[in-house]
């Protein structure tokens, strides 16, 4: 078996560009930046492309794709048995993880190269995507469950901080605080659900947590189910608030908040972080501990349902909305709901973990084609200065390149073959409806809305009317446009990838074919959808208001996000900020500050007394010194026995 | 030789402490509170003296206590006068009520 040592440097290059750029590029490396960490990035997924070869080839035992633990360190040892390591884990999902992390990272980066020319401040761009790359990969990489709390938190930070890029644009400040504060609330379950299963197992360590917890007979599984709360068991109580984190990450229903307002970030970010990395660090998560939620049937109930609901409820809302990234970022969150659903359906092993080989295969083909759409959104927005889909129309002849790409892109996400998403999408409803013909029945409905919602788009940006942009810059730079095209290739073949010979869930490779038979409904649904879409879009006409208005407080409802914002702000200011903030208030303010401002006034009365013997007059201290000498003589006369 | 009684030195010695102990507490002229802390000092030698002479004739202790005190005394003068001249330098007074900067 080959040493794994070098894949240490995959993390450590974007954290070294990060820290050069941070430091020293404001000054000097503006102009640089973006080739240096293009470069570090080019040689970091060079090296993720070379250790997903040597493993993949190599790392099989009797048949079985084994954990690999690459590098480990120790860092902080609490009890003999219980230590928080720093260590790079590699096993199949891990190693496609570094893969499409530094592969989709680096054509933001070339992206960014033409996209962000004429913006400031590149150095930090460039330092915060490299901060967020590092982070990413240390996630993914985590061999302990608590290192990977540590970089699940960097990475909320550098999305916070790329989500606030304009900074001196209030609806940006407010998006990235709100992403913050959204995910940070998600995240306090997670680290109770980190505390739940790691006092009961006695482990932080990701291969030993999960021997301890799945073999049923352990003295560490049996207290962990024996113990209960409100009727359910610690074991299910751990994983649902470890999937609370997950779903706050993923942006599920209802933590989802934030991803829309997400969007007020620079459009590649948004390909990177909102799209094809971060969000999927949830599906990652459950993925990661699979096994253990595989024990714990109430749990990944919880799962499936929160996965179905939310691809649903993502994809109502998208085909209403009007801003294209908005639109885009529903979309991912519907997609991200399929792959949580697939997960919540599959058991553990061969043919029944086809739920599991799917959600990855979806995870990675969607990494593809979402970030090319929002990369191809960029390039819209670059041309039009707008993210209204009402100001676009008939740019498909000004930009052929982005139309091509586009338009592959909306065919792989609504599941036309032979493009990618058609692919991973027949295996995750095949896995559904062996499992649940309910999820089955709303992914099948949502894989209909997604194919219209996307061709709503297409046909709004690149048909409808005759474009009335006249842009000297044209389509854009040649940076702008390499990007667009390798994922294009990339969208094209992704789904022709032999995906379930190298990752399945418990290593050993499945044998799956397409079921032809099987494939015509979802097939059959999405291409009326996109000829609904097309005579409804694809003229200028007013059909699609008519529906809209006979649709009416259906139609409104969606329109404002089934006001879920709404809801938020009543709980939190009107019930939160009255019953809890406002007596808190008052209890900090005139009982804590009181004791405070009460002990200092006493304070300062005392020294005034006290002050006044310090008349500066020395016969008066001469006089108390006399006095003194005086009353101690008496003393000593008088009282010395 | 003993036609002075001890009582009468006592009395001489304790007028001049009071007297110094006076001078100290009214005057505001620092030259004259020296002089004040003088004649305490000095009211103390004479009790010194009287008590070894009267009570410990043999013994010479009280008197090598007056030779210390005067010399401690003369080297207080030395320092004290320093400071007076600083002072005067500072404030072009040795008024003791002139110097009240440190007061809180």
């Amino acid at each position: 078996m080959p040493g794994y040592l070098y894949t240490l440097l995959i993390p450590i290059l974007p954290l070294a560009t990060f820290l050069v750029l941070g430091l020293f590029g404001r000054k000097r490396l503006d102009d640089a930046a973006g080739i240096i960490g293009t470069i570090t990035l080019l040689a970091a997924s060079i090296f993720a492309l070379v250790t997903a070869f040597n493993y993949f080839s190599a790392g099989k035992v009797n048949g079985v794709y084994q954990q690999v633990i690459a590098v480990k360190y120790t860092w902080l040892q609490f009890s003999p048995n219980v230590s928080i390591d720093m260590g790079i884990l590699l096993d199949p999902i891990s190693v496609m993880m570094i893969v499409i992390v530094t592969f989709i990272s680096l054509m933001v980066h070339v992206f960014s190269l033409g996209y962000m020319k004429a913006e400031g401040r590149l150095a930090a761009y460039y330092a915060f995507l490299s901060l967020f790359t590092f982070s990413m990969l240390g996630l993914v990489l985590s061999s302990n469950i608590f290192q990977l709390y540590i970089f699940w938190e960097l990475v909320g930070v550098s999305s916070y901080l790329l989500i606030g890029f304009y900074f001196d644009k209030p609806s940006a400040v407010a998006a990235s605080k709100k992403a913050f504060i959204v995910t940070r609330f998600a995240d306090l379950g997670f680290l109770i659900g980190i505390l739940i299963l790691a006092l009961n197992a006695e482990t932080l360590d990701f291969r030993i947590l999960i021997e301890r917890l799945t073999n049923t007979q352990s003295s560490w599984s049996l207290a962990i189910t024996g113990a209960s709360f409100m009727g359910l068991s610690a074991l299910t109580w751990g994983l649902v608030l470890v999937f609370a984190g997950g779903a706050g990450k993923s942006a599920m229903f209802p933590l989802h908040i934030w991803l829309p307002d997400a969007m007020e970030g620079p459009t590649p970010v948004s390909a990177l972080i909102h799209a094809a990395t971060m969000v999927v660090a949830g599906v990652y998560l459950v993925a990661r501990l699979f096994p253990v939620f595989v024990t714990d049937g109430a749990a990944l109930n919880i799962v499936a349902c929160v996965g179905a609901f939310s691809a649903l409820f993502a994809a109502i809302i998208a085909c209403t909305q009007t801003d294209i990234k908005r639109v885009l970022a529903y979309s991912t969150m519907s997609q991200i709901g399929y792959m949580m659903f697939a997960l919540g359906v599959s058991k553990y092993g061969g043919e029944s973990g086809l739920g599991y080989m799917a959600s990855m295969f979806h995870l990675f083909t969607h990494a593809f084609f979402k970030s090319l759409l929002f990369l191809g959104a960029g390039a819209v927005i670059h041309m039009v200065h707008s993210n209204e889909i009402k100001g676009m129309g008939g740019l498909r002849k000004l930009m052929p390149v982005t139309h091509t790409s586009f338009l592959v892109a909306c065919l792989a996400i609504a599941g036309i073959p032979p493009f990618a998403g058609f692919f991973s999408k027949e295996e995750i409803l095949t896995a559904a409806f062996h499992a649940n013909k309910f999820i089955y029945s709303i992914g099948l409905f949502v894989s209909g809305l997604t194919a219209f919602y996307m061709f709503r788009l297409y046909f709004s940006i690149f048909w409808r009317k005759e474009a009335n942009v006249h842009n000297p810059h044209g389509e854009g730079t040649a940076t702008m446009k390499l990007p667009l095209i390798v994922l294009t290739a990339g969208t094209l073949l992704a789904g022709f990838v032999p995906f379930s010979k190298y990752i399945s869930s418990d290593g050993a490779p499945l044998e799956t074919h397409v079921d032809w038979v099987f494939s015509i409904a979802p097939v059959a649904l999405a291409a009326l959808a996109i000829l609904l879409a097309a005579a409804l879009y694809k003229k200028e006409n007013d059909k699609a208001e008519k529906i809209a208005a006979t649709l009416g407080g259906l139609y409104q409802s969606a329109y404002k996000k089934f006001y879920i914002d709404e809801i938020y702000l009543f709980i939190t200011k009107k019930i939160i900020f009255n019953c809890i903030g406002r007596p808190a208030a008052w209890i900090d303010k005139n009982i804590v500050d009181g004791l405070m401002n009460g002990i200092a006034s006493a304070t300062e009365k005392t020294a005034g007394f006290i002050k006044g013997i310090q008349s500066g007059k020395i016969q008066n201290y001469t006089l108390y010194f006399f006095g003194g000498i005086a009353g101690l003589t008496v003393m000593v006369i008088y009282l010395w026995k | 030789m003993n036609s002075i009684p001890l009582s009468q030195i006592l009395i001489v010695s304790t007028g001049l402490f009071f007297i110094g102990m006076y001078g100290l507490f009214t005057r505001r002229n620092m030259i004259t509170m020296l002089m004040a802390i003088e004649l305490i000092l000095n009211s103390v030698n004479i009790n010194f003296v009287a008590f070894n002479k009267y009570l410990y004739p043999d013994k010479l202790d009280g008197i090598f206590f007056t030779i210390f005190i005067i010399t401690i005394a003369a080297a207080e003068a030395a320092v004290a006068i320093a400071i007076i001249i600083n002072l005067y330098r500072n404030h072009h007074s040795i008024d003791a009520e002139d110097a009240g900067e440190m007061r809180f």
